[in-house]
């Protein structure tokens, strides 16, 4: 069986602090970590590996210094690793990151795709199904189980309110969720072999064969017309009112930040 | 010189320290009450090849170096010296001389299984008399047709009880003193070997030491380890190599403790400021941090000599003799640091300042250390 | 084709096992004011299998037309049946907006849709508006794992595409009177068209492993007084969607379990929203929520301690203050219910 994983490498954004006196982000010393629902992914695909003999491949579109978590991936277990890589990338939404992604699967041999539900910088969860389109694949997200069946797949897909069993054929893309499993650490002997026994592989915008107009900031339909930060969480208001007005002052700071 | 850590290096320490953090911090608090020796934890730790970083992917081990092995000695310390020390000890201790003195047999048998984690090593040496005087070793070997047969016993053991293979030094000809001793693989079910007394201890207290008690013992002479009457120069070499290892735990040790308070101090306010806008409290850390580098520097220094042929005892001593005194210091001025609630259970700073002290003691005491290195410096 | 050609507000109606979901009508409210500013029609899309009732709702609820898809094949959510019924229909209609809930099915569904229509999408949208000077819309939505917030264009590819999460926007008043044309298209669905296949669909209760996951905590401490206070408190969690936690003090009263502490030597949590009652806020317990969100506390002393780190602070009595955030919540949610 032949597994593509689909792997970004993002910062950690539970670390991101704001600078309270300019109120924009500290991007400096912030670490660089696989993207946690990219390892759910992974791990599944190491799981198959191990009870099937899979054969792992790791997939990322990003800049080289990206490779330090396509190593970490190789060192997790996975067989090879490449790397897409290409100034012709910068600016893609996701719709061009899907397309150079899905140009570059095609170049490979696949039974199944594993992506992350969503990557915690970007939070948009659209890669992987927008993958699966673009190469006319299946797809089932939020995947929180998956078995092997004489048939193709038997995966257990994620509703707010319980969990559907379905059956697919291969090739299929799953978008895996942090319940799908508990991912491992890095082994210390793929530590020390996979320098010399697995190379990370980088191609650029010609290797993947892709039409490069839908590529990068060109092929972008959507594009950023301004950021801002959020108001820093500051010293926070001190209210002194009768519990019926206090509770309404509550609740409506509640539904104003979307928490209820 | 290169004061940097190779790739490899660096994925260690990430791996071991989120191993740390997720598998090891969790369990420390609760195993020094309990004395619970944490197997689970070694199951892992096998799981990941932890168990045999420096040796050689022929022989079961993750082909790693002596540097890579310190440094996650020193990472799972931060949270937990029993685990740190359970890692060191078998490493070290155990498969370290069967790696260095053992035959091509020997190393298959007793060397793979050690390094793949399947089973865990321990080293015997001390004696209720034979302590820092390692060479008054009583308990003796008589070759009586195929088998040595062991009488005597060791106290102090570090993975007593919890190991299945041995490494432990007997007297074989009392006439030659030191050159009567000689090494031996114990398996732990062999005829004639048992556990003995439990020590109930100040610290590191969920790691197993145990009296290994021999009466008429039978060890195959095939499980000779090195040449009859090397025992003694086999058990320091191995030393050498422990001190490295414990000398990573120190530092651990040692930086754990300066992380918590400095963590602490900008936490925890007295007079409206917190902790860390005091100049008094702010010097002592600051001293406190240059110190853990040194013992780090030392340390790493002693492991890259061993890792690239250089001669290593002197570097070791150095490095267990200024890395415990600084574990010591550390985390005592860091019970200081935290107040009333360091002397608590409610922070995990005043385990760590019971857990140092034993750095200062176990594989040769400050003493021996200094001993190493003033007969290096006058000879 | 140009950009002119597209016309029109779509909001996909989402509905599951015929019960229309709530979001599908939040979308109609705030579809109806981005309809408005285009000066265009807004109409609700909704794929389904015997949907007469809920076509009902979307026309009370503010659609000034409503296509339907009827058909078994659509009674239960698949991507491909869904994504072949939506993309032929805007490849038809040309509608210049399409807005779709971010629910697991939404989320699933929209990218499929925008990849297949070579289209942008925008993802969990917290505002929408519409560009003045070339009637572009303007999402607005979090990056950066909620630490940014970005608007953005999609300005030369059409249908413009968003989704939005339920609670985000309100739905309008409900208008019985209001009737607007409902058009039943034909598809030519079959069984070959949707790849995966449906063993069996599970409804299960939400089974909380641990309280460092939780959305929403709200705690106890020594000022709560004794383990019958802390009903209260569960009464809140639950009507909140939450979970109930315990400082270290509540903890060895015996008022909560020890599971649920919060503190230096419990959980550390990082919630959404954390209420703290009764709580003064002793640095071992700030160590285990002082990263939370959103930190409510309510506590008789103004100058506790846990009121400088809190991003709300309330002077009170929990025992007070408590029940009356139950019940307006409670208020709320019956005002939701359709």
């Amino acid at each position: 069986m032949n597994i593509v994983v689909c792997l970004k490498q993002v910062p950690d954004t539970n670390e991101v602090k704001i600078d309270q006196k300019t109120g924009t982000l500290i991007r400096e010393g912030v670490p660089s970590i696989i993207n946690p629902d990219d390892k759910n992914a992974l791990e599944e695909a190491l799981r198959l590996k191990d009870s099937n003999g899979a054969h792992v491949t790791i997939v990322s579109m990003g800049p080289p210094q990206a490779q330090i978590a396509l190593r970490e991936a190789l060192a997790m277990g996975a067989d090879e690793a490449i790397l897409v890589s290409d100034r012709a990338f910068a600016g893609s939404d996701t719709l061009a990151t899907s397309n150079t992604l899905a140009a570059t699967i095609r170049q490979l041999d696949y039974d199944v795709i594993f992506a992350g539900r969503q990557a915690i910088d970007g939070d948009t969860a659209q890669v992987g199904p927008e993958i699966a389109e673009l190469l006319g694949l299946p797809q089932i997200t939020y995947v929180e189980k998956v078995e092997v069946i004489n048939s193709g797949l038997k995966v257990r897909k994620a509703w707010e309110d319980g969990y559907e069993d379905i059956e697919v054929k291969t090739p299929v893309l799953l978008t895996a969720i942090k319940e799908l499993n508990e991912p491992r650490y890095m082994n210390i002997k793929n530590i020390f072999g996979m320098y010399q026994e697995k190379e990370i592989k980088t191609w650029n915008a010609d290797d993947i064969e892709a039409d490069k107009t839908v590529l990068g900031l060109n092929g972008s339909p959507t594009k950023v017309k301004k950021s801002m930060t959020k108001e820093p969480k500051g010293q926070g208001e001190l209210i002194q009112l009768p519990p019926k007005e206090a509770a309404q002052f509550v609740i409506s700071k509640l539904k104003e930040n979307h928490f209820i | 010189m290169n004061f940097t850590l190779t790739k490899e290096q660096e994925f260690v320490r990430q791996m071991v320290r989120e191993f740390a953090i997720n598998e090891v911090e969790p369990l420390a608090a609760d195993i020094d009450v309990t004395e619970r020796f944490p197997r689970e934890t070694v199951d892992k730790m096998a799981r990941y090849h932890m168990l045999g970083i420096p040796i050689a992917t022929k022989y079961g081990g993750a082909g790693g170096d002596n540097l890579s092995y310190a440094i996650a000695v020193e990472e799972l310390s931060k949270k937990c010296a029993t685990t740190g020390v359970i890692l060191s000890a078998h490493t070290s201790l155990c498969a370290g001389p069967i790696d260095m003195f053992g035959t091509e047999e020997q190393k298959m048998k007793y060397l793979v299984p050690l390094a793949k984690g399947e089973k865990l090593g321990a080293f015997g040496l001390t004696e209720p008399n034979a302590g820092t005087d390692a060479s008054e070793q009583q308990t003796t070997a008589i070759l009586e047709g195929d088998n040595y047969i062991l009488n005597g016993s060791k106290i102090f053991i570090t993975n007593g009880g919890e190991a299945d293979t041995y490494v432990v030094a007997a007297m074989t000809d009392k006439s030659k003193g030191t050159r009567g001793i000689s090494c031996f693989i114990i398996e732990k079910d062999f005829e004639g070997f048992s556990i003995g007394k439990h020590e109930d201890k100040l610290g590191i207290r969920a790691s197993s030491t145990t009296e290994l008690v021999f009466t008429n013992c039978m060890v195959p002479k095939e499980n000779l380890l090195g040449k009859e009457g090397k025992g003694f120069g086999i058990a320091m070499k191995t030393l050498d190599g422990g001190r490295i290892g414990i000398a990573a735990q120190a530092l651990g040790i040692a930086e754990g403790a300066l992380e918590e308070s400095t963590k602490y101090m900008k936490e925890r306010k007295q007079f409206g400021k917190p902790l860390s806008a005091f100049q008094g409290l702010q010097w002592m850390v600051a001293e406190l941090d240059v110190k853990v580098e040194c013992a780090k520097l030392l340390v790493y220094k002693a492991a890259f000599n061993k890792d690239n042929g250089l001669s290593y005892s002197v570097e070791a001593a150095r490095a267990k003799l200024f890395a415990s005194e600084t574990a010591m210091e550390v985390t005592t001025k860091a019970v200081q640091i935290f107040g009333g609630y360091g002397y608590t259970k409610e922070y995990p700073i005043e385990r760590m300042m019971r857990d140092a002290k034993i750095t200062e003691i176990y594989e040769g005491t400050s003493q021996v250390q200094k001993m190493v290195i003033a007969a290096n410096l006058l000879k | 084709m140009s950009i002119a050609d597209y016309k029109g507000v779509w909001v996909f109606a989402e509905q599951r096992d015929g019960e229309l979901q709530k979001i599908a009508l939040e979308l109609l409210g705030e579809g109806r004011r981005i309809a408005d500013k285009l000066g265009v029609e807004l109409t609700a899309l909704l794929l389904g299998d015997k949907t007469d009732n809920m076509v009902k709702e979307l026309v009370a609820f503010g659609a000034d037309k409503v296509i339907v898809a009827d058909h078994p094949l659509l009674g239960h959510f698949t991507t491909d049946g869904y994504a072949k019924v939506i993309c032929e229909l805007a490849n038809e209609r040309k509608p210049e907006v399409i807005f779709i809930g971010a629910s697991y099915l939404g989320r699933d569904l929209g990218p499929r849709v925008s990849a297949r229509l070579s289209t942008g999408l925008v993802a969990d949208c917290t505002s929408l508006d519409v560009d003045e000077e070339n009637n572009n819309l303007l999402m607005t939505r979090p990056a950066f794992g909620g630490n940014l917030m970005a608007t953005i264009v999609c300005g030369d590819h059409r249908p413009q595409m968003a989704t939005v999460r339920p609670g985000v926007f309100e739905k309008l008043t409900r208008d019985a009177n209001r009737s607007c044309p409902i058009e039943k298209v034909t598809l030519n669905l079959t069984d070959d068209d949707i790849r995966t296949n449906t063993l069996e669909v599970v409804k299960v209760a939400q089974v909380l492993a641990d309280i460092a996951d939780a959305n929403i905590i709200v705690s106890g401490g020594r000022g709560v007084g004794a383990k019958e206070n802390f009903a209260i408190l569960e009464t809140l969690a639950t009507s909140l969607g939450g979970v109930v936690g315990g400082s270290r003090a509540a903890v060895e009263n015996g008022w909560v379990d020890k599971s649920l502490q919060v503190g230096q030597t419990g959980k550390t949590v990082r919630p959404n929203v954390y209420i703290a009652c009764g709580i003064s806020g002793a640095i071992q317990h700030l160590a285990g929520m002082q990263e939370s969100d959103f930190i409510i506390a309510i506590n008789k002393d103004p100058s506790a301690p846990i009121m400088k780190v809190a991003n709300l602070a309330i002077a009170g009595d929990y025992s007070k203050v408590i029940p009356e955030m139950i019940a307006q919540i409670e208020a709320i949610k019956e005002n939701n219910l359709i």
